[in-house]
Parts: structure tokens; C-alpha cells; sequence
């Protein structure tokens, strides 16, 4: 089962020429800079769009083909676009109740105190949208278009509106709703770290065309796409807790067979969480180091190196069945002799946990 | 010196009004909610036909509408009588002088309004109706009540269109302005006043209202 979308749409600047198979569950992000036509492509699933000769179909659903195009209200999908637009004649609950009042009986999985309990909006019901903060604004959108119990949710960078305090507020309940949820989401996105939280599977657009498709740790550490080019290029490993020490404050971590150990001790046993590390504070040596301050090193093996500048190289390495990135200088790459297949260490400064 | 003459002008006047300005909202509401939304490259033709009353002056078009609706013209054959010297035929009239001061402040509030809101609730599920309904009619209210009060205080002030095909057939014909004008011809300005000041008022009254109610919407835009 899948969502699968074929078109064509030819544009001033650009042509976009999609042909994709998203999942049916998870999250899945569409990522992009502006004017890669992220948004005509969450807008043609939506059915707000109607590009002439587009393909698409939603598990057994034909939404759309030559013949057939079937309207937004009838698809069942929940979109939350970049700006609440939140309906102003109405309250909070009016504006909650109003996709909820729509939804056949048979069809409700979702009820109106769930929407409003996942996003803590229940002291906003009798307010008018006006009176609300641009954060809070987008938190009822949230819920009213969970209300509505759809099967598919498409977000449009729903946190862009937002300055960075905001984002960070909202970023938390976003991660609720892909743990608790069984609503697949397609979240349209120009931020990495966004991406980097919430999304299982990636979509990499640019000028209308995708650069690459698949498993956000993939995505994210494959040369040949940009993002393992940007400053803040990261990988994504899967960690399973080992245990905690309290008296130091520390969490020991499993990646395939090696140990990570990170600060904090909020986590516990048997856990399983997402560990960030910046290409940047990944450095190489040749030996295992003793007598350094550096908690994390990791036996790792190169397996493709690639010069970004006449100073800088970025290697990738493989740990277990996971991928990190480190980004060097070219002298260092000759000094230490760093060719495809060579095992060094990895010496890991920081590491964030997502959990 | 309000006589039963001058009252049976001043109620059919206000019949008028009201009957014109019903008409009005049936057909500016679909006709100003599509110009609102189109982006075909005619619009512009629409939109001049439809300011047209604005810029004619009244005899033009109550000439052509007497050609029109007058014995020999194409309309008769499709009514008994002539709809000219007719209270039908100054409806006619009156929706097509009046058009413009409902259309516009509907067009604009639609386009206050924008798109969004409607897909929003589109993808809430809502119905093409249901969307009109619970969104746009009361999105749109300020817009709709100005309509509203422009196209009664502007099919009241009524006057060369009346004259052209109207006539002046008292209780059918004979509205508050032609009133005024015998009148002022038979230099009776004692009931001229009252008239005149009673629509000055009404009029007034109307205007006051529907601009305290929309401090923040702009009642007219030529």
C-alpha cells in the first residue's frame, strides 16, 4: 500500500517531473529550498491542485488519471498549511468542531478531546483566534485538522511562520503526533533539523526534479546529495539504551555492538532513540587514543571520501550497518594516509539525542 | 402636507427598493462571487458592462431599456403586455441601475475573504455548498450588508430610468422622486420638502448604520 503520484508540470523556471512511491505510514519528508515545487506537490495530493495528466493514488483510492478527479473534500486528507488560517467568524472549539461535525460516524478515529489533549489546547477553547499567539494559532489548526480524522496528513512547512522560540515549542508536539499517531504524514520542509526529528523516509527535491529518495539516515549521508554537503551535515544512527550512571549523569548507548555514551539520564533501559552527530565533530586518528577527554571513539572503516574544496574533504564511514560523516582538511586525508577501506578511529565531540 | 397620493408613492418606492435589492443579492452574489475568483483575461469587459450604470447617465439607459421592454421591442413577445409604464418593467430597471453598488462591495469582501479559508474547509470536508454556506456568507457579512444598503438608498434616489420607462402611473409607477419632481413643476414646495427630507433622512440613516457597523471595511470603491 502506498501513495504514488505521477505528473508532469511545466513551469517558467523549471519543469517538475515527478514519478514517487511514498509509504502509507511514517512520516515522510519532502525537502527542498523554495520554489522546488514542494508545495505544487503537496497541493496536487491534495487535490487543491489539478495538474493536468497527473497520476495519483492513495492505497486502493484512485484520486486522480485522465478520467477521474475525485475533490479535496472527498479525499479525506488533512493539511496544515504555513499560516493557521484559522476560520475568524468562529471560536477555537468552532474552529476544532468544524472539520470533527463533518466526519461520518464510521470514519471518526480520532475525537475531539484526543485532538485537543495531544496538542494542550483545552484552556484556548473559548477564545477567538485573533486573541491567540501565532504558535497557539498553529496548534489549533493542528488539532482541528486532526479532528477531522483524516487519512492522510500533509504538512506544508508548518513551522515557517514561526520564529525559532515558537518553533522549538511546537517542534515536541509534531513528535507526539508521528509516535502516537497511525496517520501517515507528508511533511513538506526546507529545515534539516525539522527533517532530521520527524521524518523516516526523504524526498530530496530541487528545480522540479528528485535528487534522491529513501531512508532519511541514507539521505543525509550519501555524497552525491546535497546535504551531506551543507555545514550542518549530520548522520542519524539507532541507538538501544544500555543503562544509565547516574552518578556521573550519563546514559551508555548501544550501536550495532558499540558503545555510545551521551549526558543525561532521562532515558531508560531497552529505549530506543535516534543519535545525531555533526560531520564537524567527527575528527579521525589512526589509534585508539588513550589520555583524551573525548568519551566516544569508534572503530570505523572509509568507505568514500570526496574533496568539497582545496582545503576541505568530507569521508564517509561505515559503523556496524550505520554511516557517519566526518569533515576534514585535504592535508590531513594525506597525512594520515586515508584511502577507500581503512579502518581508523572516529572521535566523536558531541552527540545529540532524539528520542 | 403629506397627502394619500404622496404616501402610496413614498410605500411603493420602498417596495421597489426592496423587491430590486432582493433580486440584487440572487444575482450579484454568484455573478460578483465568480468575477472575484476568475483569472480569465476578459474579466476586464465584465467589469465595464457592469460599471456602466455608474458612468451613464440615467436617460441612456432607461432610453434603451424603453426600446427594449416597449411594445415593439424584443421583450414584449415574450410577455402578455408591454413591461414599459410597468412596476415589473422599473425592477428590471432598477437591478440593472443599481448593479454595480452591490456587485463591487461584494467582489471586494469575497476577495477579503481569499481563497484560503475555502480550502481549508475543503480539505475539513466540506461541500462546494457547505463552504459557501459556513464560510463565505459569513466571512463576507460586512460586504453583504453594504451591498445590501447601497443597492435600496441607490434604487430609492431612482429617477431619470423612472422617468424614460416608468411614467407616471400612481400606485404602479409613481415613485417617491417623480413625486418630488410634480411638485417642485406645479411649485407645491411645502410637500416637495417633505419628501425630499424624508428621503434625506432615510438615507442617511441607511449610510450612518451600514459605516458604523464596517468601521473597518471600506463601503465603496470606485
Amino acid at each position: 500500500m502506498s501513495l504514488d503520484i505521477i505528473f508532469t508540470l511545466r513551469r517558467q523556471e523549471f519543469t517538475l517531473d515527478l514519478n514517487l512511491k511514498l509509504p502509507d505510514e511514517g512520516v515522510t519528508a519532502i525537502f527542498g529550498p523554495s520554489g522546488s515545487g514542494k508545495t505544487t506537490l503537496l497541493r496536487a495530493i491534495a487535490g487543491l491542485e489539478r495538474i493536468p495528466g497527473a497520476y495519483i493514488r492513495f492505497r486502493k483510492d484512485l484520486w486522480q488519471n485522465e478520467d477521474t478527479f475525485i475533490p479535496v473534500h472527498k479525499r479525506n486528507v488533512g493539511v496544515v498549511f504555513q499560516v493557521p488560517s484559522l476560520f475568524s467568524h468562529l471560536d477555537v472549539r468552532g474552529n476544532i468542531e468544524y472539520g470533527y461535525k463533518r466526519v461520518t460516524k464510521k470514519h471518526q478515529r480520532i475525537s475531539l478531546n484526543e485532538a485537543i489533549e495531544l496538542l494542550e489546547i483545552d484552556h484556548l477553547l473559548d477564545r477567538n483566534p485573533v486573541e491567540l499567539s501565532g504558535g497557539e494559532q498553529q496548534r489549533v489548526a493542528i488539532a482541528r485538522t486532526l479532528a477531522a480524522s483524516p487519512d492522510l496528513l500533509l504538512m506544508d512547512e508548518p513551522l515557517s511562520s514561526l520564529d525559532n522560540k515558537l518553533k522549538l515549542t511546537i517542534l515536541p508536539y509534531l513528535e507526539k503526533l508521528q509516535r502516537t499517531l497511525e496517520i501517515p504524514i507528508i511533511y513538506v520542509s526546507h529545515s534539516t533539523d525539522e527533517v532530521a526529528r520527524l521524518a523516516e523516509q526523504l524526498v530530496i527535491l530541487k528545480n522540479g526534479e528528485i535528487l534522491g529518495h529513501g531512508r532519511i539516515e541514507d539521505m543525509l549521508t550519501r555524497l552525491d546529495l546535497p546535504l551531506s554537503h551543507r555545514s550542518d551535515a549530520e548522520a542519524l544512527l539507532s541507538a538501544t539504551v544500555i543503562d544509565t550512571d547516574t552518578d556521573f549523569g550519563l546514559t551508555r548507548l548501544d550501536v550495532d555492538g558499540n558503545v555510545v555514551t551521551v549526558t543525561g539520564t532521562n532515558l531508560t533501559e531497552n529505549d530506543l532513540v535516534k543519535l545525531r552527530i555533526a560531520a564537524h565533530d567527527v575528527s579521525l586518528t589512526l589509534d585508539k587514543q588513550s589520555g583524551t577527554s573525548i568519551q566516544n571513539i569508534l572503530p570505523v572503516t572509509v568507505t568514500q571520501i570526496e574533496e568539497e574544496n582545496s582545503a576541505q574533504t568530507l569521508v564517509k564511514l561505515s559503523l556496524g550497518s550505520h554511516f557517519l560523516l566526518a569533515r576534514i582538511t585535504r592535508r590531513a586525508v594525506q597525512d594520515l594516509d586515508i584511502t577507500l577501506g581503512k579502518n581508523l578511529y572516529a572521535q566523536i565531540k558531541s552527540v545529540a539525542v532524539l528520542s | 402636507m403629506i397627502t394619500a397620493a404622496d404616501l402610496t408613492a413614498f410605500f411603493l418606492t420602498i417596495r421597489l427598493a426592496l423587491v430590486s435589492t432582493l433580486i440584487l443579492f440572487l444575482i450579484g452574489t454568484p455573478v460578483a462571487w465568480w468575477l472575484a475568483r476568475t483569472r480569465w483575461s476578459m474579466k476586464f469587459i465584465a467589469d465595464a458592462v457592469i460599471a456602466l450604470p455608474l458612468v451613464l447617465p440615467p436617460t441612456v439607459l432607461g432610453f434603451y431599456l424603453l426600446l427594449l421592454l416597449g411594445a415593439n421591442g424584443p421583450l414584449s413577445a415574450l410577455t402578455s403586455g408591454t413591461l414599459a409604464f410597468s412596476f415589473t418593467g422599473l425592477v428590471l430597471g432598477s437591478v440593472i441601475y443599481s448593479m454595480p453598488f452591490v456587485i463591487q462591495p461584494l467582489q471586494d469582501a469575497f476577495r477579503a475573504v481569499g481563497n484560503r479559508p475555502h480550502e481549508v474547509a475543503a480539505t475539513l470536508g466540506a461541500t462546494p455548498l457547505d463552504r459557501f454556506i459556513s464560510i463565505t456568507l459569513p466571512m463576507a457579512r460586512p460586504g453583504f450588508l453594504t451591498a445590501g444598503v447601497l443597492g435600496f438608498a441607490h434604487t430609492l434616489g431612482e429617477f431619470g430610468v423612472v422617468l424614460m420607462i416608468g411614467g407616471n402611473i400612481p400606485g404602479e409607477t409613481r415613485v417617491l422622486s417623480i413625486a418630488i419632481y410634480d411638485h417642485v413643476e406645479s411649485l407645491n414646495y411645502a410637500s416637495a420638502h417633505w419628501l425630499a427630507g424624508a428621503l434625506l433622512v432615510l438615507s442617511f440613516i441607511m449610510l450612518a448604520a451600514v459605516y458604523a457597523v464596517n468601521r473597518q471595511f471600506r463601503v465603496m470603491k470606485l
